[in-house]
């Protein structure tokens, strides 16, 4: 009966690990909330329909590239070359996916290999994924290069009539971050082989144990952060309409950025993909929008965007404190 | 294994090695129908590498296995699943990022599709009910918010959920290391009753009492080879202990003798925060302070409150010398994996071992070589990486952190999990060897052995100071009382 009795004490109130996760998971719609308030008080106009489709244009891409991160984050790995990556593809989407179908397909698909590949290389050979990642990085932004010397080529039509689609009353972009954040959501946190995904990043070795082949979950992973790279890419070139091959540099760093804003921990397999795609749309909101209606020039905007940066990742790590201090 | 028992594993000539070392030198191992087998021996047996081979997730280089009387030559985790043999290993295996019902999907492949959920969290419901009346865990809960005592009850409960696969043999190593003793018996109980319903077990556990009560048969190890196995009921503490060999029997009469207290001035006094009516805790000079009670009732934080009152000034606390804090949960809060031993044991001593503004490397080998001899560190080369040493000596060093530094005051947080015997009496003397040269000590641990060793207990609930008992005052029936007592208003 005591046993009971402290158990009910310890399951509600505001003391309580639950609680203090629950605080981390609605901190991500906080900010976003807090960002959009901000928003709507320096310029009304923007919350409407046109204004949203406007400042969230952007969103997309940006939301992919951290669901991409998201999953490698999830096996306690880091990919620090997904911002080139989907460079390339952005790239090979401009080009040969346009001029010609067949072998566009087969890059990127062979491209989401490399990706898996990968993952087996960093498992089998016990390497760091952040060294592989990062060479990595440059081999994509090289092949960019080769590609498209300078900006240029052109998003194929029906990409570029996908990211201007206007459906009646929400616009577009908040559209898809509710279809990615709800379709992650489903096969990462509901389905029973994400139940085994997940616990690979919070004791592989009790994974294995029960007869997973942890080779397979980080190869699916990474296969599956190609995937979402291969995805932001190609969303990237539809808004832009043509490519560069600098296109996607600043992503990698937003990705993580986006996960960890998002509820999600470096280590552990403590993901939200929820609170990823809600991480990622503040600082698409945060990265320019907020910063143009507050007239901060262009100049210290990139500066001003570390500082949001700062201020929301600080009010998680109280949250966590608050969450192991009982 | 009389009575024409079907034998449900049988090992024959197994060996392992490990470099060097040989872990398991030609063990005859069998498991009957039904039996329950206590498996006994110092921490470095090889009881842990045994039970690896048997669950599948370690191969031996010599030897046959056989299940039902069928060699296996292919033996694997799968394999070992799909016969029905299960592994609670002594260190955790859950994932803590999980739920308790994605934990126990995780260890089984059968539980998928749709509702795969819900099946997961009746299953583990009712299993946890079934052994633990009363757990109080839910199968939503995430692990990681879970005190360890709890994570251990999954653990435990999960290993007996069955789906499609027949369950015949659950090896449960050191399954009580973090339950306190109600649990615990409640843990002992179910194994008699899954032995009934034909399960076996394979009980490994440094609490000699539990073995004798609830094994059937035991098995005793020692440097790789099983060097006896009888009856349960031909043995008794005495006869297990001399069977594992080095350990002498504990001399209760110079334990400690009692002392008036008062003769000496007072280094800890500290009072539970945030739990009005709680009774204070104070530490005289040269004492061994227990902290008692059920697993988790406050304990533990306590102690961390009292460590952090060494940097910082907290409210209800006051120490007047320097402290150190002999972890509990080794993994985590205890070892540097990547360090090697003599690293490990100086880190708290570093302001001594500095030469000018640098480190030190031969004091800090003269540190780790002194408490190598001291408390019996068994490695060749304190340069080796920590993790080359088995649990007991991990622990060891931790010992030899904190009594190397110029810490006055030992604080100790259930440190002896899952520590062989020998080990324990070792420790304790050392301890009792400290504390008369004035040392002091604050020891909270789930072990009624270990408070003998005290000169005066606190016993918790609820985060509160509920009872202190001198030395004298002391008994297992007085502190269990105490504990509960609440539950009989």
């Amino acid at each position: 009966m005591t046993v009971a009795a402290t158990e009910a004490l310890g399951r509600s109130g505001f003391r309580s690990p639950a609680f203090a996760r629950l605080l981390r998971a609605l901190l991500p719609a906080l900010s976003l909330t807090l960002i959009l308030i901000a928003i709507a008080y320096l310029n009304p106009r923007a919350i409407s329909y046109f204004g949203f489709s406007l400042m969230l244009n952007l969103a997309i891409p940006i939301a992919l590239a951290t669901i991409a991160q998201m999953f490698v984050i999830t096996v306690n790995e880091l990919d620090l070359s997904i911002g080139t990556f989907v460079g390339f593809v952005a790239c090979v989407t401009a080009t040969w996916l346009r001029d010609a179908p067949l072998v566009g397909i087969l890059v990127l698909l062979g491209s989401i290999g490399v990706y898996a590949a990968l993952g087996a290389l960093i498992h089998l050979r016990n390497l760091p994924s952040i060294v592989v990642t990062l060479g990595m990085s440059f081999v994509w932004q090289g092949l960019a290069i080769l590609l498209l010397p300078k900006p240029g080529g052109k998003a194929p039509e029906w990409l570029l009539g996908l990211m201007s689609l206007k459906p009646p009353l929400v616009p577009f972009p908040i559209l898809a971050a509710i279809v990615i954040a709800l379709v992650v959501h489903f096969g990462l946190m509901r389905t029973s082989y994400g139940a085994v995904l997940r616990g690979t990043g919070g004791n592989a070795q009790a994974v294995q144990r029960a007869g997973w082949s942890i080779l397979r979950t980080k190869v699916t992973m990474f296969a599956l952060t190609g995937l979402f790279g291969v995805l932001s890419g190609m969303a990237l070139v539809g808004i832009t309409t043509s490519a560069d091959a600098n296109l996607g540099n600043g992503y990698t760093l937003l990705a993580i950025a986006g996960v960890i804003l998002g509820g999600g921990e470096f280590v552990g397999g403590r993901v939200s993909p929820i609170g990823a795609v809600l991480g990622a749309l503040t600082l698409a909101l945060a990265a320019s929008p907020l910063l143009t209606f507050m007239r901060i020039p262009p100049d210290w905007q990139v500066a001003a965007n570390g500082a949001i940066l700062i201020i929301v990742l600080a009010a998680r790590a109280l949250i966590s404190r608050r969450e192991s201090d009982r | 294994m009389s009575e024409g028992n079907p034998v449900i594993v049988k090992l024959d000539g197994v060996e392992r090695h490990f470099g060097a070392v040989r872990a398991l030198d030609g063990v005859d191992f069998a498991v009957g129908a039904g039996e329950c087998v206590g498996l006994v021996g110092h921490n470095g047996a090889g009881k842990s590498t045994l039970m690896h081979i048997l669950a599948g997730t370690g191969s031996p280089d010599r030897g046959t296995i056989a299940v039902r009387g069928m060699p296996e030559s292919a033996y694997s985790v799968a394999r070992a699943q799909q016969l029905g043999i299960r592994c609670v290993f002594q260190e955790l295996s859950l994932c803590p990022n999980l739920t308790v019902a994605e934990n126990t999907r995780v260890s089984h492949a059968a539980l998928r599709g749709l509702g795969w959920r819900r099946r997961a969290a009746a299953l583990i419901r009712a299993k946890l009910d079934e052994i633990f009346p009363g757990h109080g865990i839910d199968p939503s809960d995430v692990v990681g918010d879970l005190a360890i005592g709890r994570r251990q009850m999954v653990e435990v409960a999960r290993a007996f959920t069955v789906t499609d696969q027949k369950l015949q043999l659950v090896i449960l190593d050191e399954p009580t290391s973090s339950l306190d003793t109600h649990t615990a018996g409640q843990l002992l109980a179910f194994v008699g009753r899954a032995r009934a319903e034909g399960i076996s077990t394979i009980l490994i556990s440094h609490v000699l009492g539990e073995v004798l009560s609830t094994s059937n048969r035991i098995v005793v190890m020692r440097d790789g080879r099983v060097v006896a196995s009888d009856a349960a009921s031909a043995f008794d503490r005495d006869r297990l202990v001399a069977a594992m060999g080095g350990a002498r029997k504990q001399d209760r009469d110079t334990a400690t003798a009692a002392r008036a207290r008062g003769d000496t001035p007072v280094k800890v006094r500290a009072r539970p925060r945030g739990r009005p009516g709680s009774a204070e805790l104070v530490a005289h000079q040269g004492e061994i302070i227990g902290l008692a009670g059920l697993a988790g009732h406050g304990q533990t934080r306590l102690l961390l409150d009292i460590f952090g009152a060494a940097t910082r000034r907290r409210p209800g606390v006051e120490i007047t010398d320097p402290v150190a804090l002999v972890a509990g949960d080794r993994q985590t809060d205890g070892i540097f994996p990547l360090w090697s031993i003599a690293e490990n044991i100086g880190i708290r001593s570093l302001a001594a071992l500095r030469r000018g503004a640098l480190l030190s490397a031969e004091r800090e080998q003269a540190l780790a070589r002194e408490w190598q001899q001291k408390i019996g560190i068994r490695t060749p080369d304190l340069d080796n990486n920590i993790l080359s040493l088995s649990g007991g000596n991990q622990q060891k060093v931790l010992f030899a952190r904190a009594l190397g530094s110029d810490a006055r005051i030992i604080l100790m947080d259930d440190p002896m999990r899952g520590v062989d015997i020998g080990t324990k009496l070792e420790v304790y003397d050392l301890v009792r060897a400290e504390a008369r040269k004035g040392r002091t000590f604050l020891w909270y641990t789930t072990e009624m052995d270990e408070l003998e060793n005290c000169d005066h207990v606190y016993v918790f609930r609820n985060g509160r100071i509920v009872a202190d008992l001198t030395h004298d005052e002391l008994s297992e029936e007085k502190v269990i009382q105490s504990s509960f007592e609440e539950s009989a208003a």
